[in-house]
């Protein structure tokens, strides 16, 4: 399915006459996949074409015409990639008990939900344990969201209003570097990965990561592309903002046991102060803000955030299950310096 | 998309508002040209505006950002700002009832 969609990418969009459409290949290709996976989230060829998909509407894919972001037949067949991964996802994803719908109560609701235990953690084992082979895997595997950090919650600002836009946009100015690019989190990020020995281009690890680490990055494009699910990304980024501090002061810590330079380790240094600001803003003005507007976001919200939640359990899940196996958690590891 | 003069465009260009305008309905007074300090329970106080950290002799403190949170339950280690410890303390502004 995913090198059928890049050989679409590469080529016209006029058929020959006579020829069969690749793209209703590609659709049904697409339906038969979904209906016959075991796993959505773990399934590599549905996970990269979704990425795939949805990367026509950031840097776009290199060598392709940019006219292919709005095709109604790869539209098509990203709603049925986004459909069967939502799906999964409301099946799976528990809800806590919703509290009121006031900015305070929310905010008190997603402390309370962020706080809970999410099983094994990933800052912890950085802290104490991963060798420099580990921490270059982790980074790559984070690379795939963190070199565009901060963009798909982005695409949630126009279609919030208020309190809760003022409190987005505050949130993303910091991402962005307030002003000064060498701030912006993505240069930040580059930064550590040149630092190890990593390649930073964008895009350049996609094919040596796991399924999970794709739906990680596919999830917040699902919320962040679809107005409907505007809750969603705004509890999403809540989540993310929530737990941040302290796991980055971990990494930050795990840099620094390798022997890593505060370049390497600027990145996370940045995240403990810099989320501390954000997760008051993103709890109250933005999740709570945009409740008190629209009450009918409230499960939306807490869908987001605990989806966000699932997800990363999942991918921690999978990456440390590899390392305790003696494994690497990448589908190639021969891109990784030694 | 709604039509113009919906609820939707209501008043959000109000350049000409006073400075010490204050929000009755508990939402957030966001004043646009003075300096907020936001109490938040159980965290630390944000500082939004205009205004300069400095030393006792007036030097200025590192700082990265134009909103800050200064911490305010002393266990954090990037004093004088937030790192998000007072959750690992537990942290509480309003005593136990």
């Amino acid at each position: 399915m995913s090198s059928l969609l890049l050989d679409i990418l590469n080529g016209p969009e006029e058929l020959q006459p006579g020829a069969t459409n690749p793209r209703e290949d590609l659709a049904a290709l697409t339906r038969d996949a979904i209906a016959a996976t075991e796993d959505f989230a773990f399934d590599d060829d549905l996970q990269l074409t979704l990425f795939c998909l949805f990367e026509l509407h950031y840097s776009g894919i290199d060598g392709t015409g940019a006219d292919w972001e709005w095709h109604p037949d790869l539209i098509a067949v990203r709603r049925l990639l986004e459909q069967a991964y939502e799906a999964q996802l409301r099946s799976i994803v528990t809800l806590p008990e919703l509290p009121e719908p006031t900015s305070a109560a929310v905010a008190g609701g997603l402390f309370e939900l962020t706080g809970a235990d999410g099983g094994p953690s990933m800052s912890r084992y950085v802290a104490k344990q991963a060798t420099e082979e580990q921490i270059g895997e982790f980074l790559i595997q984070k690379s795939i969201y963190t070199l565009k950090e901060a963009d798909p919650h982005t695409w949630a600002i126009p279609r919030l209003t208020g309190r809760a836009k003022a409190a987005l946009v505050e949130i993303q100015a910091d991402e962005y570097g307030g002003g000064a690019p060498d701030r912006m989190h993505a240069t930040l990020y580059a930064q550590s990965m040149r630092g190890v020995g990593l390649d930073d281009s964008y895009g350049h690890y996609l094919d040596s990561v796991p399924a999970i680490t794709l739906a990680s990055s596919n999830l917040m494009s699902l919320f962040g592309l679809n107005r409907r699910l505007r809750g969603a990304i705004v509890g999403h980024l809540a989540a993310y903002e929530m737990t941040s501090s302290l796991a980055n002061r971990m990494y930050a810590r795990g840099c620094r046991r390798l022997g890593y330079n505060d370049a390497v380790a600027a990145y996370f240094d940045e995240h403990v102060e810099a989320d501390a600001v954000h997760e008051q803003i993103a709890s109250r003005d933005m999740a709570g803000g945009l409740v008190e507007s629209d009450p009918e976001l409230l499960e939306d919200v807490f869908f987001g955030a605990a989806a966000a939640a699932v997800v990363d359990t999942w991918m921690t899940g999978f990456i440390l299950d590899a390392w305790n196996a003696g494994t690497s958690s990448l589908r190639s590891s021969a891109t990784v310096p030694a | 998309m709604s039509m113009c003069g919906s609820d939707a465009h209501g008043g959000a260009h109000d350049d000409d508002a006073p400075d010490d305008v204050t929000a009755l309905d508990g939402g957030p007074a966001r004043s646009t040209s003075r300096q907020t300090i936001v109490a938040f329970p159980d965290g630390p106080l944000l500082v939004r505006g205009d205004f300069d950290i400095v030393d006792p002799d007036g030097n200025p403190l590192r700082r990265t950002r134009k909103t800050v949170a200064l911490c305010r339950c002393g266990a954090s280690m990037l004093k004088p700002y937030c790192d998000g410890s007072h959750k690992m303390i537990n942290f509480k502004t309003e005593p136990e009832s």
